[in-house]
């Protein structure tokens, strides 16, 4: 989703959600510790919210059993209106509807973990609430993070690569056509 | 502006199966607004956030929508859960809904109008008992003769409040009175003569 792009979340009406608010603040607007730590959140968040529940539980196994969790909310499944802007920095319009399962959870410990995912997969909304969760803890941060989220992040980037080598071999250069007249 | 995780963030949560605990929770609602003044037992909310009762935090938790108007007063902590799990459009007391605020009085609420009646304000009291066959004689609509009702905790001129929001009838407030995991309700259409 390229920056032209925002998601105004419509599950329960307005704007509570964490989705809505981290998406209104550019990563540029300043370098307080409170923008960063919320950067950092936002791609752990937006990695674990691209890959599949298969893919989260397989890495997840390299780590020790995570602590039980309590579901504060969901996972449910519901719509979001998707808004776009014209240009960018145009007037905003509704692109459409798309489907989207949220999760909460709570740890022993307190910590609270929320995901918002594509799709109806309620079993990757939880497993993503709950690495959110154990993501909170700094202690704990850079064992998931080597072991899910960095390789997690390769491999999309590589789908993504692999992805744009295709469409670039089907490119048809129009410059070179009216050269070659 | 306080961060997404203050803004958001509750350690509580709300039913444990969302739609059929609301479900009987409505219906109990349903019951104690139908027959005034008799006292419904709530069961299904697995934990509650500090500053509200049970009851409450379920009768919240049922009626409280994305579309709703609610004035709240219970705590930081009773606040940050509502919006959490209800998301409604917090509203002061004179516009709102529902409202649930240990000071609000009933002249200070949105009684509805003569051509919409149905818009006055439903407030939701937390008392600290209830208690059937003494106390309150209530008359009306949904009680074959009288009723009776103690109730404990109540600002001490409630009464004369009632009474006089009860002459403007159809206009109105309804009231549900929660204490612990027990409600009743007093429709708008009920006489109480204290005894």
């Amino acid at each position: 989703m390229g920056p032209a792009c925002q998601i105004a979340l419509t599950l329960p009406g307005r704007t509570t959600s964490c989705l809505d608010e981290l998406s209104l603040q550019g990563p540029t607007l300043s370098f307080s510790p409170d923008i960063a730590e919320t950067a950092a959140r936002r791609r752990w968040m937006g990695v674990l919210a691209r890959a599949s529940a298969a893919d989260i539980a397989r890495r997840l196994e390299a780590l020790p059993q995570p602590p039980a969790h309590r579901r504060l909310r969901g996972p449910e499944t519901g719509l979001v209106m998707v808004r776009g802007r014209a240009g960018g920095d145009g007037g905003p319009f509704n692109m459409g509807e798309m489907t989207v399962t949220r999760c909460t959870v709570r740890l022993e410990d307190g910590r609270v973990g929320h995901a918002y995912v594509a799709g109806r997969d309620s079993r990757q909304a939880e497993l993503a609430a709950l690495l959110d969760a154990l993501m909170q803890d700094a202690a704990e941060r850079a064992g998931i993070e080597a072991a899910v989220i960095a390789p997690l992040e390769a491999a999309q980037a590589e789908a993504r690569a692999a992805q744009a080598r295709r469409a670039a071999a089907t490119r048809v250069e129009f410059f070179t056509m009216t050269q070659m007249r | 502006m306080p961060s997404p995780a203050a803004a958001i963030g509750t350690a509580f949560a709300g039913f444990a199966d969302p739609v059929l605990d609301a479900q009987a929770c409505f219906r109990a609602v349903l019951e104690a607004m139908s027959r005034p003044g008799r006292v419904q037992l709530l069961t299904g909310l697995p934990e509650v956030p500090p500053g509200l009762s049970p009851a409450a935090a379920a009768v919240l938790l049922t009626l409280v929508d994305a579309d709703t108007k609610l004035a709240l007063n219970a705590g930081p902590a009773a606040e940050a859960w509502v919006r959490f799990h209800c998301a409604p459009v917090l509203a002061p007391l004179g516009e709102a809904r529902f409202v649930l605020d240990p000071d609000a009085r009933l002249p200070m609420l949105d009684a509805g109008s003569e051509e919409e009646p149905e818009l006055g304000a439903t407030l939701i009291i937390e008392v600290t008992g209830l208690e059937e066959g003494a106390g309150w004689r209530l008359t009306g609509p949904g009680i074959r003769d009288q009723h009776r009702l103690r109730v404990t905790g109540l600002p001490a001129d409630f009464c004369v409040e009632w009474a006089q929001s009860r002459a403007r009838f159809p206009r109105g407030i309804d009231v549900i009175l929660c204490a612990g995991h027990r409600i009743a309700a007093l429709p708008r259409t009920v006489a109480i003569e204290e005894g």
